[in-house]
């Protein structure tokens, strides 16, 4: 059966597979290539070190002269490794201020009227449909120096000098959890709403209270939902590049605006692919965790 | 219980506020007439105006729809064939590697993504324009569809496919004549998010968009690095009506079908 697929349906599967393996495999290997490359005032800016007529004996010979030059730098400059913990902390805090919010709001969804629990769940996560770009922005006019947080608290009392939450970490924090806030609720609703209403009588019947029943019942249950929401969010957001340098000031470091002005401001292209490779090392992990995540729930 | 309505309630209007207060105040802000967002100047349609004869924007504006309508369609393609290849064909070696490619990209930052495609076209040597940034976002927005997709074939009742091989049909008409047409709907909707998703991205066009090739996004985002304009809350306004229809719409069809059930 499988050796007379007719080639209509052969491309059907080999053609996706094709595509991927052009656009988003072999570009990495080209990343990790130029990150071994030699910067140089050329376009394009490096010195090719591998290429691909040399042949095996030239692969070979060519192997000893990589150049690890942009990996010393890397490690030698105690800013990009200030950047990559950085962006790891932030990514961190983000995620866990997006459960903090998107826990109750998914809870309450999925415990809301049945009726209701769709049109509910449309209104959180129709932010998400509209640009990102736009829903960063709007925090500048929230938080910046003459703003309306500082004007409100100004007005009320609560504060004689406007705060200075633009430009700083803080204002990184706020726009990642909201920019990812839908990624949480997504899937805590669709593992909280599936729990048979059955195991939480039980418990009550026993006499837990519903505090308990929410710790010791709805939480563990939800766990699956927890993992992925949290990876969905940590792994974007640790590259993240437009919310540091919109809401972010010079001091904000993240990985992923290094990359950016390594590539684009000051063009050195093996520095901006050698930034990317270490990037991608810290992600294997948690993004292997997110992988068997999804294929766990792909097969269930 | 009553306590843990209140709870229950409460953070689902937290929850709202936070993601819809910024939101409602670029929308206010479009029609104050004054610069400032502290000072209300008035209501004024002034930006607008002034948003209808900025051309360059509207050149982005073409462009960026444009490029979403072609890359949807790419990825519409390719997304539901790889979802068919992947509910269908439960072995074939390299699957892992499959699926893994399905879902790496659906997490991973963009400025990865966006560098490494950029290389390639260099190295392939291939001028960077229009569709470039058609390839970027169709592989991005594959992903999402074939995810979408998938989960519906993954629901479908595997008789109906059953009856009409029984019934003669090869493997191919089955697929055009009763697995398509019962997934249309994951489809569509796959279409639409790969078409959200690629007139909102910035990340990837930049890095592999050319000279004459400005998308939307990129217009936005330059204009906001020179400063806050009320003209970028016009255009959010109108984009976030657009979105709104869209949505009210879905919500409204699948309300009826609901109901008619």
């Amino acid at each position: 059966m499988s050796q007379t697929r007719p080639i209509s349906e052969r491309l059907i599967f080999w053609l996706p597979f094709a595509w991927l393996v052009l656009f988003f495999l072999v570009p990495f290997l080209i990343v990790v290539k130029i990150s071994l490359s030699q910067a140089a005032l050329s376009q394009p800016p490096y010195e090719p070190v591998l290429t691909m007529v040399d042949g095996w004996d030239g692969l070979l010979s060519k192997l000893a002269g990589l150049s690890l030059t942009s990996y010393d730098l890397l490690i030698e400059d105690g800013l990009y490794l200030a950047a990559y913990a950085s962006s790891l902390r932030l990514a961190a805090l983000a995620t866990c201020l997006t459960l903090l919010i998107g826990y109750p709001l998914a809870y309450a969804i999925a415990r809301a009227p049945v009726g209701w629990r769709a049109s509910l769940l449309l209104l959180a996560v129709a932010p998400f449909w509209t640009s990102f770009l736009i829903r960063v922005y709007a925090w500048i006019a929230i938080l910046k120096d003459e703003g309306l947080l500082n004007w409100a608290l100004m007005t009320v009392g609560i504060i004689s000098e406007p705060l200075q939450i633009m430009a700083s970490d803080t204002a990184v924090l706020i726009g990642i959890t909201y920019a990812y806030l839908p990624f949480m609720v997504l899937p805590l609703y669709s593992s909280i709403e599936r729990q048979p209403v059955a195991l939480r009588e039980a418990a009550a019947d026993l006499g837990a209270s519903p505090w308990s029943i929410f710790w010791r019942i709805t939480v563990p249950l939800s766990r699956a939902g927890i993992v992925a929401g949290c990876l969905l969010v940590f792994i974007p957001a640790i590259g993240e590049f437009v919310i540091p340098d919109l809401l972010g000031g010079s001091q904000t470091l993240m990985i992923g605006k290094s990359l950016w002005v390594e590539f684009f401001d000051n063009r050195d292209w093996p520095m901006a692919s050698s930034v990317a490779v270490v990037l991608l090392i810290l992600l294997v992990l948690p993004m292997a965790l997110y992988e068997r995540a999804q294929m766990a729930q792909v097969r269930s | 219980m009553r306590m843990g309505s209140v709870l229950r309630l409460s953070g689902l209007l937290f929850g709202f506020a936070f993601l819809y207060v910024p939101i409602a105040l670029v929308i206010l802000y479009s029609f104050n007439e004054s610069r400032l967002v502290t000072v209300w100047g008035g209501f004024s349609t002034r930006w607008y105006g002034e948003l209808l004869a900025n051309e360059q924007l509207l050149d982005s504006v073409v462009m960026s729809l444009h490029v979403a309508l072609s890359s949807a369609l790419l990825a519409t393609v390719l997304g539901t064939a790889a979802a068919v290849s992947l509910a269908r064909r439960k072995r074939f070696t390299g699957r892992l590697a499959f699926s893994s490619m399905i879902f790496a990209p659906l997490v991973m930052p963009e400025v990865i993504t966006g560098l490494s495609l950029l290389l390639l076209f260099v190295a392939l040597d291939v001028p960077r324009g229009f569709w470039t940034i058609v390839i970027a976002h169709a592989t991005l927005g594959m992903c999402f569809v074939t995810v979408l997709v998938h989960a519906r074939l993954q629901g479908l009742d595997r008789s109906l496919e059953e009856a009409a091989m029984d019934l003669g049909a090869s493997p191919l008409r089955t697929l055009f004549s009763v697995t398509l047409p019962l997934a249309l709907p994951s489809i569509c909707a796959g279409y639409a998010l790969a078409f959200t998703l690629s007139l909102d991205d910035f990340v990837l066009a930049s890095f592999t968009s050319g000279p004459g090739s400005t998308t939307l996004p990129m217009r936005i985002y330059s204009q906001m690095r020179l400063g806050v304009t009320p003209q970028i809350n016009a255009i959010s306004t109108l984009m976030m009506g657009g979105v709104a229809i869209v949505l009210l719409a879905a919500w409204f069809i699948e309300r009826r079908k609901t109901a008619a059930r």
